[in-house]
């Protein structure tokens, strides 16, 4: 890792005379250079500490992190001869800190906060005071006893001063360490939340002891103390207050943000920040603001805000809160390389160590003893144990005692000694031993599993009836208010700050349900192969009875109101009609053809982001690989449930299929009608992509690519067909589907039709201008490349139409694989459809591949990627 | 008033409480009702019952020391809650509509959080891990599981039905959710528990679909203390 020494070893040359080429800017770019700089460091150190997972599995990244520092600190001191960089209070309060706490208020899981919402106060509130209070005495009793260096000038408001900022438990060591620990979640939620609602008791008492230090002693009087009280309850309720009315703000603001998706992530982070700022200006808490607003403001922004932007707001987040985490125990270390500001008091830096110790230990224990018996579930010893062991001290101390007057407070470097060394103990022993503490103790551990639709019903059903018989008795309990606030949210809040789309959309029961489904259809995709047979299926979220998984697919398919039918009756009833098959094919192909690549010309525009190509394309990908899952899957099942009545057709189609490819017209019927009825599910035709977009978002933000939309002919072929198969679909959403031209000018309808009729209408146009010559070179090229996938030429193609077509699923499960590189759909349907079993892993995983490698594949014959898809097609349809 | 509910605040918390056990350990089961009701040990002081009874004889519009369907629906939370209904029908035992204080205590009593006795004797187990999953083994009959599931089973087979399912899930979700979404949801939960391949859930698949959760967490109200 190169020493970032660059920042300090950079002087700008002298200025040079004269007009001249380029010019060194060094002073120019400075302080955002610097900045980078440090950012760059910290995340190449990130990398490199997670190349090892065996050190990073026992030394917390924290710890790494300081010890980084110290060395990068070391560093820069040798070469500088004087420590140039610290961990400015501003910088850490104004910049660093705010990204960590709005990143913990908003993805706090608001309902566990709430539950131990009194036990978290408490912690917070009577625990700190506690501390600060008794650690402050304490090392004032061992200075009035003489056992500190008497440098250490310091009265009894110095040491509680001292205390109240040695005393707070710091969100992000907590953060830190306990991110990594995995303890179970109440405890975790109790520790995290005191050490963020400790902020306002923190602030008050160091304000006010600062005041004090500063008026003297002997000019406080009883107001003083009195002012300090109501302080408190000003600066944290006030807190609080502007918290929420900056949560209210921005989820009203992200009720009317429909227009301009794309600035939607920055109103979250600018109005959270708005929040923190305000806070800080008329000296509230800022932390609790910017907690508060994270908290309340997530349920209204999540629902306003598309899922676009909320993977944004998320990972932004994310990548702002590591960052600042990442840079503050970075300068911490660098920090406490800085000596001159350091004045070692070994009494001092003991006693500390042993009384923040202690007092925890102390105050979690009697307070825990009060709490149990409110409390549902107690916590018990081993509980109070990680709790005391947990109170780790970190940058919010440090910072706090760098900003303290050196004039006023004789005996600032004392405390920053002592403060850097708490720090470290606790952020270095503390977390390095937690681990192993919380191994050892047996501590109950988080279980992380999904949450499943019987869980999440039967909690609200809960809910319903503790709130119901809190009523019956006449308790006024947590469940009583609870009830109360989801009627008023309801009835008032919701419609206010949601969007009407969103707030009818919104119920937690369903929301659940269709997260678990797309949790499937990715599932589906992510086990490849191996999810085909249904004997061996299975999805994380449903341990039984899967083979039925995939009708809960189809509802939701159904009511996103996208034109799918996965039906099995529709596909029972068009069986045996030649025209159908036509259909079948024709739809098959339809929906199982990739789109034409299309290139896209090159729009670019700030205010809309036009869906990647490439996502679409994946998406693509991905609806065509999960229709096909889906198909195989109603294949199987469907063999399945209609073995006795399919066994025979089945068989019987399998023997002539072996006999002759010759056969007359009508056996060619029968065979025919058994590998296609069973391998596809006729009326697959998914809507754009809807399959994996919200179904619950209604303003949808993608438009359109090319789309194979299949119509033009279609009086002509009502007129001929029967209407079965617009009749036999039963949901009204269900588009019909409707033949192409392409489809009447079908190979096998008529005998002398030569290749050019095939380019129909539509897929002449789906070319585009460019192509349109390349295209016609590859028509008249057509002829000869026409035949591969079937053993017979050209020719013989037309003339043995019928058996052909019947022959097709075998040759193409043996041939297609190796030969054509996009039409393997047939051979993956037809192989699993004879036999549910046989469906081999490798196969299946080759097929799923083979439509991305498809574009790559050099195309021997054609000129570009379109037209070979639409030959693709042709040949197809040839067939 | 009858005479014995008369009684109740009047005689001593012990003995009350030796008369709660042996109602809960006699009379719990409706007949049909397939669950042994669970040893339900009302250590209820003195001051819960007397509570718990003025909180009863306020209800109590009739004064005639029972309770009556209409009385519950007077608690005005009470009728905007949607499963209000189903937990007013917790209360009476088959057939009846009138409920007396013992009664209601029974039923209330499902609700009671666990003891620290019981809790401490459960956590003795080495492995914190699954010491829920032990305690589900060993204590098969959660009052919390069986009065929950009786919400739903309205027929009391023994089974939730697709139906009985259906029907709760409509009481619960907002109107904007179509039934056909219902009927989704309603299937989809069902897959999930199923484990018989009954299209039903039974009660041992409703225990074990919930074990990830706390339910006597969830199902306990400290209004007993």
């Amino acid at each position: 890792m190169q020493p970032p020494a660059s920042p300090a070893a950079s002087p700008g040359p002298g200025a040079p005379a004269g007009s001249e080429l380029l010019r060194w800017q060094w002073r120019e770019v400075q302080v955002p250079c610097l900045v980078a700089a440090w950012i760059l460091v910290a995340s190449l150190a990130k990398i490199v500490f997670h190349l090892s997972r065996k050190v990073t599995s026992v030394v917390p990244e924290s710890c790494l992190l300081i010890l980084l520092g110290l060395g990068l600190g070391g560093i820069v001191l040798a070469v500088a001869k004087k420590a140039e960089y610290q961990l400015e209070p501003n910088m850490f309060f104004l910049f660093l800190l705010p990204p960590i706490v709005l990143d913990s208020g908003y993805f706090m899981p608001s309902r566990l906060f709430f539950n131990n919402i009194g036990a978290i106060l408490t912690y917070a509130v009577v625990g700190t005071l506690w501390n600060s209070f008794a650690t402050g005495v304490a090392l004032w009793g061992l200075h009035q006893a003489g056992l500190m260096d008497p440098g250490v000038e310091a009265g009894l408001m110095d040491f509680l001063l001292f205390g109240s900022l040695i005393s707070a438990v710091d969100p992000v060591a907590v953060l830190a360490v306990f991110e990594e620990v995995h303890v179970n979640e109440t405890l975790f939620i109790i520790v995290f939340g005191e050490s963020l609602l400790n902020d306002a008791v923190t602030v008050v008492l160091y304000k006010v002891f600062n005041s004090f230090v500063e008026l003297g002693p002997a000019h406080i009087h009883a107001t003083d103390y009195v002012k300090g009280v109501v302080s408190f309850f000003l600066v944290s309720l006030g807190g609080t207050a502007v918290g929420l009315l900056f949560a209210f703000l921005l989820a009203l603001i992200t009720r009317f943000t429909k227009r301009v998706r794309i600035i939607e992530p920055l109103f979250v982070f600018l109005l959270a920040y708005v929040a923190y700022l305000a806070a800080e200006m008329v000296s509230l808490s800022s932390i609790l603001a910017v907690t508060f607003c994270g908290i309340c403001c997530k349920k209204y922004v999540e629902a306003n805000i598309s899922q676009k932007s909320r993977t944004t707001v998320k990972y932004t987040m994310k990548t702002l809160a590591s960052s600042s985490e990442t840079i503050i125990f970075m300068f911490l270390g660098i920090s406490a390389v800085d000596t001159s500001k350091w004045a070692w008091d070994t009494t001092l830096v003991l006693g500390t160590l042993l009384f923040i110790l202690l007092f925890r230990a102390v105050g979690v224990v009697l307070q825990t003893c009060v709490l149990n018996r409110f409390r549902l579930i107690p916590l018990d010893r081993i509980d109070q144990v990680v709790m005391s062991y947990g109170g780790l001290r970190g940058a919010v101390a440090f910072a706090l005692v760098i900003l303290l007057d050196g004039a006023k407070v004789k005996a600032k470097d004392y405390f920053v000694a002592t403060t850097i060394v708490v720090v470290f103990f606790t952020v270095i022993v503390q977390g390095l031993t937690i681990k192993p503490l919380v191994t050892w103790l047996k501590v109950k551990r988080s279980d992380h599993h999904k949450p499943t639709l019987n869980e999440e019903l039967h909690e609200h059903a809960f809910d319903h009836i503790l709130a119901a018989v809190e009523d019956i008795v006449g308790h006024h309990g947590y469940h009583y208010w609870r009830d109360k606030w989801e009627q008023f949210d309801k009835k008032y809040l919701s419609q206010l700050l949601m969007r009407k789309s969103a707030y009818r959309l919104r119920d937690e029961i369903w929301d659940v349900y269709y997260k678990l489904n797309i949790r499937d259809a990715i599932s589906f995709v992510d086990q490849g192969g191996h999810v085909l047979s249904a004997a061996k299926l299975s999805l994380p979220s449903m341990p039984s009875r899967t083979s039925m998984s995939e009708s809960s697919v189809t509802n939701l398919l159904r009511e996103s109101g996208s034109g799918a039918c996965l039906d099995l009756q529709v596909i029972d009833t068009v069986r045996s009609r030649r025209d159908k098959e036509d259909a079948v094919m024709h739809h098959v192909l339809r929906g199982s053809l990739y789109k034409p690549r299309r290139r896209y010309k090159a729009s670019y525009s700030r205010h809309f982001i036009s869906p990647d190509k490439q996502e679409r394309q994946d998406k693509e990908i991905f609806r065509q690989n999960m229709k096909r899952r889906l198909e195989t899957f109603k294949s199987t099942k469907h063999n399945v449930c209609s073995s006795k009545s399919k066994a025979r057709l089945k068989e019987k189609g399998r023997k002539k299929k072996g006999i002759s490819l010759t056969s007359d017209s009508p056996n060619g019927k029968t065979q025919r009608n058994v590998p296609w009825q069973e391998a596809a599910p006729v009326l697959v035709m998914v809507s754009s992509d809807e399959e994996e977009s919200n179904s619950s978002e209604t303003e949808r933000e993608d438009d359109e690519g090319i789309v194979f939309i299949a119509r033009a002919t279609d009086e002509v072929l009502q007129g001929k067909k029967t209407p079965s198969s617009l009749d036999v679909c039963p949901s009204p959403c269900i588009i019909p589907p409707s033949p192409t031209l392409a489809e009447k000018e079908l190979p096998w309808k008529g005998d002398q039709a030569d290749l050019a009729v095939y380019v129909s209408s539509e897929t002449t146009k789906i070319v585009p201008v460019d192509m349109q010559k390349a295209w016609n070179q590859s028509i008249s090229s057509l002829e000869s490349i026409a035949s591969p996938p079937g053993i017979e030429t050209g020719p013989q193609h037309k003339r043995f139409a019928c058996p052909v077509l019947e022959e097709q699923p075998q040759s193409a499960s043996q041939a297609m694989p190796e030969q054509s590189s996009c039409f393997q759909f047939p051979s993956h349907v037809s192989k699993s459809s004879r036999s549910q079993s046989d469906s081999s892993p490798d196969g299946t995983e080759q097929q799923e591949l083979q439509p991305l490698m498809a574009a790559e594949e050099p195309s021997r014959i054609l000129p570009s990627m379109e037209p070979r898809w639409l030959i693709q097609f042709n040949r197809a349809s040839q067939l | 008033m009858t005479s014995e509910a008369g009684a109740c605040p009047l005689v001593g918390g012990a003995s009350l409480c030796a008369c709660a056990r042996g109602l809960a350990h006699g009379g719990g089961a409706g007949a049909g009702w397939p669950f042994a009701e669970p040893p339900l040990l009302l250590t209820v002081s003195h001051s819960q019952i007397t509570r718990l009874y003025s909180r009863f004889t306020s209800l109590d519009k009739g004064e005639n020391g029972t309770l009556s369907r209409e009385d519950f629906q007077r608690i005005p939370e009470l009728a905007i809650n949607p499963l209000g209904d189903r937990i007013i029908n917790a209360f009476f035992p088959e057939g009846e509509d009138q409920v007396n204080f013992r009664g209601f205590m029974r039923t209330l009593a499902h609700f009671r959080p666990i003891e620290d006795n019981e809790k401490s004797k459960d956590q003795n187990g080495p492995e914190p891990l699954n010491s829920r999953s032990n305690k589900l083994h060993c204590k098969k009959y959660e009052p919390s599981y069986t009065i929950a599931f009786r919400l739903y089973d309205l027929d009391k087979d023994d089974k939730i039905s697709r139906d009985e399912l259906l029907q709760v899930l409509r009481m619960m979700v907002g109107v904007n959710i179509s039934d056909e979404q219902l009927g989704s949801i309603a299937d989809r939960t069902i897959q999930e528990a199923d484990q018989d391949g009954d299209s039903a859930i039974s009660f041992a698949e409703f225990v074990k679909v919930l074990e990830k959760v706390d339910v006597e967490q969830k199902m306990s109200i400290r209004f007993l203390h």
